[in-house]
């Protein structure tokens, strides 16, 4: 099939299952709404208390989900690009569990005046670009930086880190240790507009410099040397990328703790269906993205009547893990592993 | 202070971690000429060509481009000069051809704007000239090792570049590849008036193909010139360590150099 043609079909494709995504997920309630009745509730012509379901409940998750998905999706896509590893994402690099880790600091000890909903995103932000900043200094060495070591600092900080949240889960009084693990494995129901209103400026422009660093990035996928040869100044574009990915992910994951598997599936699909060219790739895995996580909060939310919402990481985990084996048996070398 | 040469380097040194690799080098490079950079494993070629197009800084000493020092241009003027073909080329992701070759013009492009109708053209002619334009559309992480060589070469020449630096192109070769890529390149070269510099171990190999050589022995320039001056008996064995002869092909009118053993005594 000719390139521009597969193009056009996959972004009909992808705005058809994005619009219906958010639909969907704006459509969760415990009497279940039909999309007409979210549309009309949507466009104010709703019953009050369809207005408050859409509106009121479900818009900011919905809102915020589309921007969470979209800052994983494209970060995977960046950092596999910089990394040259098909399993690089924005947790190899423990940010995720840095995240965590500040996270549960903030549930386990309460700092007087200064409520838990404020601290926790906080020092989860925190935690997250400090993990960063470390794993990047303890992979300095005498010729720079090498994506190796980069990768061993990143699994060894991750997991040191996760072995610290893990002890102060097993020591934490129940109803604490119940908010980490909860946090641990994501939920995107606890954001309101006052958060979005911090996290989604902070996404969007990273978004718009890791897409404009799309033909920096197709270079540096042949190897950090050949982009020097091409001009690429690589040393400085890897290390922007590297912050501005970790203030992206650190801003979606502050406030919906740590979503799984959404940076590393979705890029190899696009990559799959289109050639690894970034310029494509990175903005279709933003809407990928969030496609992705809205049908994956969707899915968690089904079943709540039985056995409460279940935590988002745990769907993403179970619909991406799988998809990642068959990538993994059937798709090897058209992926490049 | 113009030489009227492409490059120039002056007494270059450069070290890694106190241990001298590279030791007050100095040679010029004349255009249109293939100058090949030979000397044992180890002995800094590498490091050499790296410090040619600013991937690494010299310690001391500086390297000219057209008569300016590149220490101040930037790494995107001297990309649009001085094409590399690497030592290694293994690529995992699976670009075409045709976009790995075209990435040979993001030196002339901007951020995010694609291929001009202009760089089409030159792309177009890259492939061409280097015989890779019927597999324009393939996969390079399916290609052979000799084929990608060709590829690379390509995207060095869609730089359109007045040097190009090759690091031991012979290596992961086969024999008859090894040919077609120095003849290619041979070829390219008079028909882009293009300088190239050769950077090998191969000492048989890279001899029939340069105009001019310089051995590099204990990280210094320890001859310069044509083969015939300096591949004497005496400085292929001080070199390498090898009894060897430089002879004329009597076929061809090529150098050639016929290796007779190791000089253990």
């Amino acid at each position: 099939m000719e390139k521009g043609l597969k193009i056009t079909i996959i972004i009909i494709l992808l705005t058809v299952m994005l619009m219906m995504s958010i639909l969907l997920d704006l459509s969760w309630a415990p009497r279940h709404l039909s999309l007409g009745e979210v549309w009309d509730a949507l466009m104010g012509r709703g019953t009050w208390g369809n207005d408050i379901i859409v509106n009121g409940h479900n818009a900011p998750r919905v809102f915020f989900g589309i921007f969470v998905g979209a800052a994983l999706g494209v970060t995977g896509g960046v950092m596999q690009a910089i990394f040259r590893n098909p399993l690089a994402s924005p947790y190899l690099l423990g940010l995720s569990s840095g995240a965590s880790l500040g996270a549960a600091i903030a549930i386990m000890v309460s700092i007087p005046l200064i409520p838990v909903v404020v601290v926790q995103p906080l020092l989860a932000f925190v935690f997250c670009l400090g993990t960063m900043m470390l794993v990047y200094t303890l992979s300095r060495t005498v010729g720079g930086v090498r994506t190796e070591t980069l990768i061993l600092a990143g699994v060894a900080v991750s997991s040191l880190f996760s072995a610290v949240v893990s002890f102060m889960t097993y020591i934490a009084p129940s109803e604490k240790m119940q908010s980490i693990v909860f946090w641990s494995m994501g939920n995107l129901g606890m954001v309101g507009w006052e958060n979005i209103l911090v996290a989604v400026p902070v996404i969007v422009i990273g978004i718009i410099i890791m897409v404009f660093n799309s033909k920096n990035l197709n270079a540096m996928m042949l190897g950090d040397a050949h982009a020097m040869d091409l001009g690429i100044d690589v040393r400085n574009v890897r290390l922007l990328l590297i912050v501005v990915s970790s203030f992206v992910v650190a801003s979606a994951v502050a406030f919906v703790g740590s979503i799984g598997f959404i940076g590393l599936v979705v890029p190899h699909i696009f990559r799959l269906l289109l050639g690894p060219d970034n310029r494509l790739i990175l903005p279709l895995s933003a809407f990928g993205g969030a496609a992705f996580i809205l049908m994956c909060d969707y899915v968690a939310r089904l079943g709540a009547q039985y056995y409460g919402v279940l935590p988002i990481g745990v769907v993403t985990a179970m619909v991406g893990a799988p998809f990642f084996i068959y990538l993994l048996s059937k798709k090897r070398s058209e992926v490049g592993w | 202070m113009v030489s009227g040469n492409p490059l120039d380097i002056e007494s270059l040194s450069y070290t890694y971690v106190n241990l001298p690799v590279l030791d007050e080098i100095s040679l010029s490079v004349k255009k249109g000429e293939i100058l090949g950079i030979l000397g044992p494993n180890g002995c800094g070629k590498t490091t050499l060509l790296k410090n040619l197009n600013r991937n690494l800084h010299p310690h001391k000493g500086c390297v000219l481009i057209d008569g300016s020092d590149i220490e101040e241009i930037s790494k995107k003027e001297i990309a649009k000069k001085v094409g590399v073909v690497p030592q290694s080329n293994e690529i995992r992701f699976a670009f075409t051809v045709r976009e790995i070759v075209g990435m040979g013009r993001m030196p002339f492009q901007d951020s995010f704007r694609g291929a001009s109708s202009k760089d089409l053209e030159i792309i177009e002619k890259a492939m061409e000239q280097t015989g890779v334009l019927s597999m324009a559309d393939r996969l390079i992480n399916t290609m052979s090792g000799g084929e990608r060589q060709r590829v690379i070469i390509a995207r060095a020449i869609s730089q359109t570049p007045e040097i190009i630096l090759m690091d031991e192109p012979t290596l992961h070769l086969d024999i008859n590849m090894q040919f077609e890529v120095l003849d290619l390149i041979k070829r390219l070269s008079k028909e882009n008036d293009l300088t190239v510099i050769i950077v090998s171990h191969d000492l048989p190999m890279v001899t029939r193909y340069c105009d001019r050589i310089v051995l590099i022995h204990d990280h210094k320039v320890f001859a310069m010139g044509t083969p015939e001056e300096i591949l004497t008996e005496e400085n292929m064995r001080a070199v390498f360590n090898v009894d060897a002869k430089l002879e004329k092909d009597p076929r061809t009118g090529n150098n050639t150099v016929r290796l007779f053993g190791s000089c253990k005594v």
